[in-house]
């Protein structure tokens, strides 16, 4: 988040899209809900009718994967009706008069099209938006698990740069992570291109500090993402190592994934529970739990806090960090002398210019929201502040494509996934925690009761939900928080693999899969064979 | 002297907007209340709070009332504390006797058994008369609903409302009638409610409380709490663990949480059983002859480093891939990239944020 969660009390205007707050970050949603209570007005963007757009006063309800025309046509009611924050364009940023030319066609008119939104209500919203004074966008995987993942990011970075909304208290691009330490694994450096602190591997002198610091010889060249490893199992790939991660139910298309994990020669899986991705593995290691473990956790507006033991771990399972040093030291891995979690996190700030001003000790209270980087800085809880990171902000010019894949005749119905409020994840967690299970003890897929009737379907019973990569059986529940023609499941059950079904694309920059959107046919189950 | 004023002979000073509440409680000892916390609007229903006012003729609830300059406030006077005897004394005789309140059931759950010592309130006074019945008909294994500790604090219905935003519970009735109830006088799950807990925690009598963790009370131990933060979504939520000996027995919201400012949601209130759950892996395991057997550490240490120096020797450095975990702490994340680079000498290492 570009702004810290304090600020989600401060907006005039707040734009939600692709994130089902009150679900999925519960307790920020209280707070947005706050803003509400002292005037401000909402636009929820979502296929579905969210909680959220309960609450709303414009809603938009688009067609899954429709967002770049749903938003380049914003960008064009604010041009077109003079609401462009021009000192600000002027000031700090740069592009604009290619942006100004790309979006002269995307009218609202064009848009109802292929959004499926009604063109006076994307006006409503531009124009709401345009005339904030202190506008604030959130959005969550909704934007970002499309194959235009990135080109939904940089259309909303656009409108918040035209409209002045960055870099100010209460404004901000503010992305909200789903997973307790997502944020803090990326900071951690755990990924291909990057060292600790988003320091880029093949930046020569991020390839001495480490050099020097590690004291080995360092590779230098990207590595290659997840989502390619998988592909490349069994011909470039031969050995895994897993740490906290159920794979096979969580990415996209299982039977690529158990089939990847299972032509490996080796698989090690270091988790809390024997999931099913653990199952598959060679040597499974039992982690020390959250509540058993000391550490650092970033939440989403960047702060990292302490987590702390409050009872012994379970058996002889063991912290992450400590398996890792001593399979290092059997290795002969040098530099693995740690002997706390805190030696670990120091060595971190050390290396990481975003942590340079933090210490184990100063993560206490969880006072700072990086950067922070030098001892006494106060922290960063707005970013781009005064100026970018690049300098000037810059306008892309992104353009609709259709989503990997649409709905023809023999899949004529879009899937949509996501979470539900009692369930996190692949359940491993919450399906082994009474209360949550109770409210949510099996998976549904929610479809408007129009479709009920036209499919044959009916409330309660089972569906054979299928997709041209697979299919799963699972119990209908007619609602009207899905529209017609789009039904949503999550994907935390694993008895009803929701992955068996997706997967149909990747964006090509970033290789995030295109959870929310894939074409499936949908028939009672007594139909064919269960 | 500007934003100062006299509390019990004191001159001290105060912050444009105080309540005379908020003055006492941060120069002297705090004023009893029941219906007072920090997050919501005043409420000003109590009465315990009240204080004597130069100048006016009868006490004012000082929760609702700001501090202005050179006021002059008597906290705790003979005839005030009277009223507070006797007002706590009706407040008693509405619950149940001998029924103990277990801090298990909520943060906030001792207040009234606090308050009820501090004024030797016994309540017989007033026996016989109760608002409230409770509803052991919900079958929810999260919120317990004793309404017979209900105390007419309206706290859990101007949390849910104020704090959650979510509107699921309100007042039916009034007086001695009074009852706490949702929509249509159903159970919760089939109301607005989203179990987040809150009204669970901030009620001061116990009524409401803490299902999960109401089955640790005979557990033997002191309740001990520690300071951390919810294991599941990005917004960071403080809690504090509550634990007996080596058993979590459960979670509180921490006020001072600077994500949350003493919010939770229902996976972060009520969704902690699984760490000590049987199913828990125990010790390690390798396979032996295609299934996954007990091992030692020294084992399953050893079978994992023979893996990965087989694949390396045989295709290389790039052969060997890490994926990191979003939920482990950052030394696990870090110690990862850090394995798969000094070890292999490759950036095949990811996290699981691209699915
Ligand atoms: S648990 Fe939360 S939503 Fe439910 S009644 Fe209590 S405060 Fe309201
Ligand atoms: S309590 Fe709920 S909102 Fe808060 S961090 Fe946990 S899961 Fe997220």
């Amino acid at each position: 988040m570009s702004n810290p969660l304090a600020d989600m009390e401060k907006p005039d205007v707040i734009f939600c899209i692709g994130t089902n707050m009150t679900e999925a970050h519960p307790v920020a949603a209280t707070r947005l809900k706050k803003a509400m209570r002292h005037g401000a007005k909402l636009i929820v963007a979502d296929p579905r009718h969210i909680p959220l757009a309960e609450i709303a006063d414009v809603v938009l309800p688009l067609r899954v994967g429709s967002d770049v025309a749903l938003l380049g046509a914003m960008a064009h009611v604010i041009v077109r009706e003079g609401l462009v924050d021009e000192s600000f364009v002027a000031e700090r940023t740069e592009g604009f008069e290619a942006l100004r030319a790309h979006v002269a066609e995307f009218t609202p008119t064009w848009a109802e099209g292929i959004t499926g939104v009604p063109a006076a209500d994307i006006e409503r919203a531009a124009i709401l938006f345009g005339q904030a004074e202190r506008g604030a966008i959130y959005y969550t995987l909704g934007i970002t698990e499309h194959i235009c993942g990135v080109d939904n990011v940089q259309s909303l970075c656009n409108l918040a740069l035209m409209t002045g909304n960055i870099g100010r208290e209460g404004t901000g691009i503010n992305p909200m992570r789903g997973q307790n330490n997502i944020q803090g694994a990326g900071d951690c450096g755990a990924l291909p291109n990057n060292y600790p602190g988003f320091q880029p591997v093949t930046d020569p002198a991020n390839q001495k500090k480490f050099r020097e610091a590690w004291g080995v010889e360092v590779d230098l060249e990207k590595g290659i993402t997840k989502v390619r490893a998988l592909d490349e199992c069994g011909s470039s790939i031969h050995a895994m190592l897993i740490c906290g991660e159920n794979t096979v139910v969580s990415d996209p298309d299982r039977a690529h994934c158990e089939h990847a994990l299972k032509s490996l020669e080796h698989l090690v899986v270091i988790d809390v529970f024997l999931t099913d991705t653990a199952a598959l593995a060679d040597v499974v290691f039992p982690a020390a739990a959250w509540g058993e473990v000391d550490g650092v956790f970033t939440n989403t507006e960047r702060r990292p806090q302490r987590v702390r033991a409050a009872v012994e771990p379970q058996g002889q399972a063991q912290p992450d960090w400590w398996i890792l040093t001593q399979l290092a030291r059997r290795l002969d891995f040098p530099s693995f002398e740690y002997e706390s979690a805190k030696d670990v996190f120091n060595e971190l700030c050390a290396l990481s210019p975003t942590y340079n001003g933090l210490d184990w000790d100063l993560v206490a209270e969880g006072r700072h929201h990086w950067p922070v980087p030098e001892k006494g800085h106060p922290g960063t809880p707005i970013l781009h502040m005064g100026t970018f990171l690049r300098g000037k902000g810059l306008f892309k010019t992104p353009s609709y494509r259709d989503p990997a894949e649409v709905i023809d005749d023999e899949y004529p119905v879009w899937l949509t996934t996501g979470r539900r409020l009692a369930h996190y994840h692949t359940r491993t967690m919450t399906g082994r925690a009474v209360g949550t299970q109770y409210l949510v003890p099996e998976e549904l897929v929610e479809i408007h009761p129009h479709d009920v009737t036209k499919l044959g379907l009916e409330d309660g019973g089972l569906a054979v939900m299928s997709s041209r990569r697979g299919e799963v059986v699972v119990k209908v529940q007619a609602t009207t928080k899905s529209p017609r023609g789009t039904v949503f499941c999550s994907f935390s059950f694993s008895d009803v693999p929701i992955n068996a079904l997706t997967g149909s694309g990747y964006d090509p920059e970033t290789d995030t899969a295109e959870l929310k959107v894939c074409a499936v046919r949908i028939e009672p189950a007594r139909a064919t064979l269960v | 002297m500007k934003n100062t004023l006299t509390l019990d002979g004191q001159r001290v000073d105060f912050e444009e907007g105080e309540s005379l509440y908020q003055v006492a409680r941060r120069h002297t000892q705090a004023i009893p209340t029941l219906c007072y916390d920090d997050r919501l609007e005043a409420f000003g229903a109590c009465r315990l709070c009240v204080v004597e006012l130069e100048g006016s003729r009868n006490p004012v609830a000082s929760c609702t009332t700001l501090a202005q300059t050179d006021m002059v406030v008597k906290t705790k006077t003979e005839a005030i504390e009277r009223h507070r005897k006797t007002l706590m004394e009706l407040v008693v005789s509405e619950n149940p006797k001998g029924v103990a309140i277990d801090p298990l059931r909520g943060k906030a759950s001792q207040e009234l058994a606090h308050l009820a010592v501090r004024y030797q309130a016994d309540g017989s006074r007033f026996a016989g008369k109760q608002s409230g019945h409770s509803r052991p008909d919900d079958p929810n294994p999260m919120i317990v609903r004793d309404y017979d500790h209900c105390i007419s604090c309206y706290r859990c219905v101007r949390v849910c409302a104020e704090q959650e935003g979510d509107y699921a519970i309100s007042i039916a009735n009034r007086g001695f009638h009074t009852q706490i109830t949702t929509e249509f006088d159903g159970l919760l799950e089939n109301s607005a409610c989203t179990f987040c807990g809150q009204c669970v925690q901030t009620c001061p009598t116990g009524a409401l409380a803490d299902g999960r963790a109401l089955r640790h009370v005979d557990t033997p131990g002191e309740i001990e709490r520690t300071r951390s933060v919810c294991p599941y979504c990005g917004v960071g939520c403080s809690v504090e663990i509550l634990s007996k000996n080596e058993t979590i027995v459960g979670v509180q919201p921490a006020m001072d949480g600077p994500a949350n400012e003493g919010a939770l949601c229902v996976k972060g209130q009520f969704g902690w059983d699984w760490v000590q759950h049987p199913d828990r892996l125990k010790n390690p395991l390798v396979r032996k002859d295609g299934v996954l057997v007990d091992a030692s550490w020294d084992e399953a240490l050893e079978r994992a480093a023979e893996g990965f120096r087989k694949v390396r020797d045989t295709h290389g450095r790039h052969a060997i891939y890490g994926v990191a975990s979003g939920r482990a702490p950052h030394e696990s994340a870090y110690s990862m990239q850090k394995f798969i680079r000094v070890g292999f000498g490759t950036n095949n290492i990811d996290n699981c944020s691209r699915a």
